[in-house]
């Protein structure tokens, strides 16, 4: 199965409580991922406040992080190249890249414009 | 010679706190309550009494060296003028750089700058200092080894409720303490912990161990510092850690106002604040101390602190401490020549933020000025008084706890909606952050804040500048003001460059004329100006130093130690300043406050 990798933006408090308002997006895209990880998919998540050494030790995320600083975050890649930046992606869009059924019967996933910086 | 020998160690021990101390003993309170003279007298005291003691400051004006005549810093220094008497200070300010460098250093110069700055800033927080300052705690508490060379370790400060529960939760650790990996639910101030949990573990269960540890709450006879230690008890016993001591510190004698009227209205004021102290203080264990007249810096002075029966040395002063400080009116005038603008108050609880910004607020609109005072005042006994008998002024109050509350539960409601049991509980848990009050009261101000470009609007609060950069770096805020002023068409200038706009607002810092207080405000002041945000004036408040003709010795000599820390901020960390004289009367209703201005 292919590996998706997340690289987060910068968080203080947990899923942005310091924010004025709690991040929809954030949250649910959590909630993909766990999902998508009971359908056996690969994901591992690096939040830049936590852990900024793996975005500096992945050559394509360093280089992104140089063109785009951190409001291009979250960055996505799947097999290590870039599939998305910006944006969290969708319950259907996580379940087309790694070839499980889309997920219809599930809960369909309340993520819906562009990561952090909507809703 | 059995008799005189018995004598002496009664007297010694008058304390109650100090009967059958545990192995440790955490002295906690808010900054200038005097913790730390506390617990350096108590560490003199067993160390008197034959135990081998080691005492452990984490006072950022730490003077603990100062103290015993050594040089002291972070590691474990004999105290040589004292048997068995070990020392140890912790700089919590450094320990929270080095636990930030532990995890930015690797990508300093690799990363962009902008993004190492913003991580870094994640990282500034109060709730970083403290997980780091406890960090070093728990090696102090869990060292098997330690504890075989000292009978008893001290510590000046205490966690607090939110850092132990914090590091109570499984979900705290699953995440990245374990499995090395961070998760959307993220907790920042946790990422740089080194140990084991195990440790952690054992450091928490330490703390709630009655046999091992007693916490000795230090207050002063004032209603504000009252309830904020009754807080802190009722916080404390939630999580199991129960055995608190009471110590009222800093009491004035009775004997002190035969000839004083300010002292006969400070000695009335501190016995009602006790008779009026809350239901579950009382039931505690208590000790009181008196006010003392000399700086609590040597081996001697220490000895008294916890001896009560000791005459103080008075020395007559016959000449009148003169300070030529400003008063809030010269303030004022600067104030009211640019006819609006936003006027935020800063400072530590309890040093008269209410007061300061309801006297300005009062006199502007007595020279005519459209003002709109907006207070956090929970009692609201002094702004509710003003309500409609002042021309020009408006008067509105938010209730911090009812704003948190309402914070709280929509955060839970959205976000927590879809989040595991553990997950759960530690979004809860992020929630009693102190952040998460000042952004809820905060995020109710900004509604207001906008009103500034006609008139004055007065504020008894202000963000520390790490909210305001983090509310910036997400741009929320910005967003969250603009669905605001959407209506009415967008403002060009988000709320952070209207706050750093000197033109705009002006940040008035209040603090009192001691050290800690003095320290606590210059710390806010530089959080401000890692936000862009210079501080306009400080107001130093309930001044001794500054109120007319003192007939008791002790307070001439209180008011002779003002003088250098009222000196330090004249001339080296405010631009303007102000100092505001102690009231006989609490400052309540329009009359009053007028005084105030008037002084």
């Amino acid at each position: 199965m292919k590996k998706i990798q997340v690289y987060d933006p910068a968080l203080c408090c947990s899923t942005g409580v310091c924010g004025v308002d709690a991040d929809q997006a954030l949250i649910s895209f959590s909630a993909d991922v766990e999902w998508a990880r009971q359908q056996g998919a690969q994901i591992e998540r690096f939040n830049l406040a936590q852990q900024p050494i793996a975005f500096a030790e992945n050559q394509i995320v360093k280089a992104f992080l140089e063109h785009s600083a951190e409001d291009g975050l979250p960055l996505i890649l799947l097999d290590g190249a870039i599939i998305l930046s910006g944006r969290y992606p969708s319950r259907t869009e996580l379940a087309s890249w790694i070839n499980i059924l889309p997920p219809d019967a599930a809960k369909p996933a309340k993520s819906c414009c562009s990561g952090r910086n909507c809703c | 010679m059995l008799r005189p020998k018995l004598l002496l160690t009664t007297i010694k021990l008058t304390m109650v706190f100090l009967k059958q101390p545990p192995r440790f003993l955490f002295f906690t309170g808010k900054g200038g309550v005097g913790k730390t003279s506390i617990a350096c007298a108590t560490a003199m005291q067993l160390a008197d009494d034959g135990k081998r003691v080691l005492l452990v400051s984490t006072d950022p004006a730490s003077n603990v060296g100062q103290v015993f005549g050594v040089t002291i810093g972070n590691q474990i220094t004999a105290i040589s003028a004292m048997e068995r008497l070990f020392a140890l200070e912790i700089d919590p300010q450094a320990a929270a750089q080095i636990y930030r460098d532990r995890i930015v250093g690797p990508v300093r110069g690799i990363l962009p700058e902008s993004v190492v700055k913003s991580i870094e800033e994640q990282l500034s927080g109060a709730c970083t200092t403290e997980i780091a300052a406890f960090d070093e705690f728990t090696s102090l508490l869990t060292d098997t080894a330690l504890h075989a060379r000292f009978d008893h370790i001290v510590f000046d400060t205490a966690p607090t409720g939110h850092t132990i529960r914090l590091l109570q939760l499984p979900g705290a650790w699953s995440s990245f303490i374990e499995e090395g990996k961070g998760d959307a639910s993220c907790l920042g101030p946790l990422a740089g912990l080194l140990k084991q949990r195990t440790q952690y573990k054992e450091a928490v269960d330490a703390l709630a161990a009655p046999l091992h540890t007693r916490m000795v709450l230090v207050s002063r006879a004032q209603n504000a510092t009252l309830q904020e230690v009754a807080r802190t008890s009722q916080e404390l016993a939630a999580i199991g850690i129960s055995q608190h001591y009471l110590v009222i510190n800093g009491l004035l004698p009775e004997s002190e106002t035969r000839h004083d009227d300010l002292a006969k209205a400070i000695f009335a004021r501190e016995q009602a604040a006790l008779s009026a102290m809350p239901e579950i203080l009382k039931a505690l264990p208590c000790d009181h101390l008196t006010l003392k007249s000399f700086n609590l810096v040597g081996l001697d002075a220490l000895r008294q602190l916890l001896t009560e029966n000791v005459p103080q040395q008075l020395p007559e002063r016959d000449q009148p401490i003169t300070i030529n400080a400003p008063g809030l009116s010269s303030l004022v005038d600067e104030i009211a020549a640019d006819s609006h603008g936003l006027i935020m108050f800063m400072g530590k609880g309890g040093v008269g933020k209410t007061t300061l910004a309801a006297a300005v607020a009062v006199e502007l609109a007595k020279r005519g000025f459209p003002t709109h005072l907006t207070t956090t005042d929970p009692a609201a006994h002094l702004t509710g008084t003003l309500t409609g008998r002042v021309e020009n002024l408006t008067v509105s109050r938010i209730d911090p706890e009812v704003e948190t509350d309402r914070y709280r539960q929509q955060v839970l409601d959205t976000k927590g909606a879809q989040l595991d049991a553990e997950g759960f509980a530690l979004l809860q848990e992020d929630l009693r952050s102190p952040c998460t009050e000042e952004i809820a009261v905060f995020q109710a101000f900004s509604r207001i804040i906008r009103e500034a470009d006609k008139k004055f609007v007065v504020i008894d609060t202000a963000p520390t500048g790490h909210t305001l950069l983090l509310l910036d770096a997400t741009g929320a805020y910005h967003r969250e003001v603009s669905r605001q002023a959407g209506k009415e068409g967008l403002h060009d200038v988000t709320p952070m460059m209207q706050l750093q706009d000197p033109k705009q607002t002006k940040v008035l810092i209040v603090t009192l004329a001691e050290t800690t207080p003095v320290l606590e405000a210059l710390n806010l002041q530089a959080d401000l100006r890692r936000a862009g945000i210079e501080p306009w004036a400080w107001i130093i408040n309930n001044s001794i130093a500054a109120a007319p003709c003192l007939g008791s010795n002790l307070l001439k000599q209180r008011a002779l130690n003002e003088v250098s820390e009222i000196d330090a901020v004249a001339h080296h960390y405010a631009t303007r300043y102000a100092v505001i004289p102690l009231m006989k009367e609490e400052p309540v209703g329009q009359q009053n406050l007028h005084h105030l201005i008037q002084t």
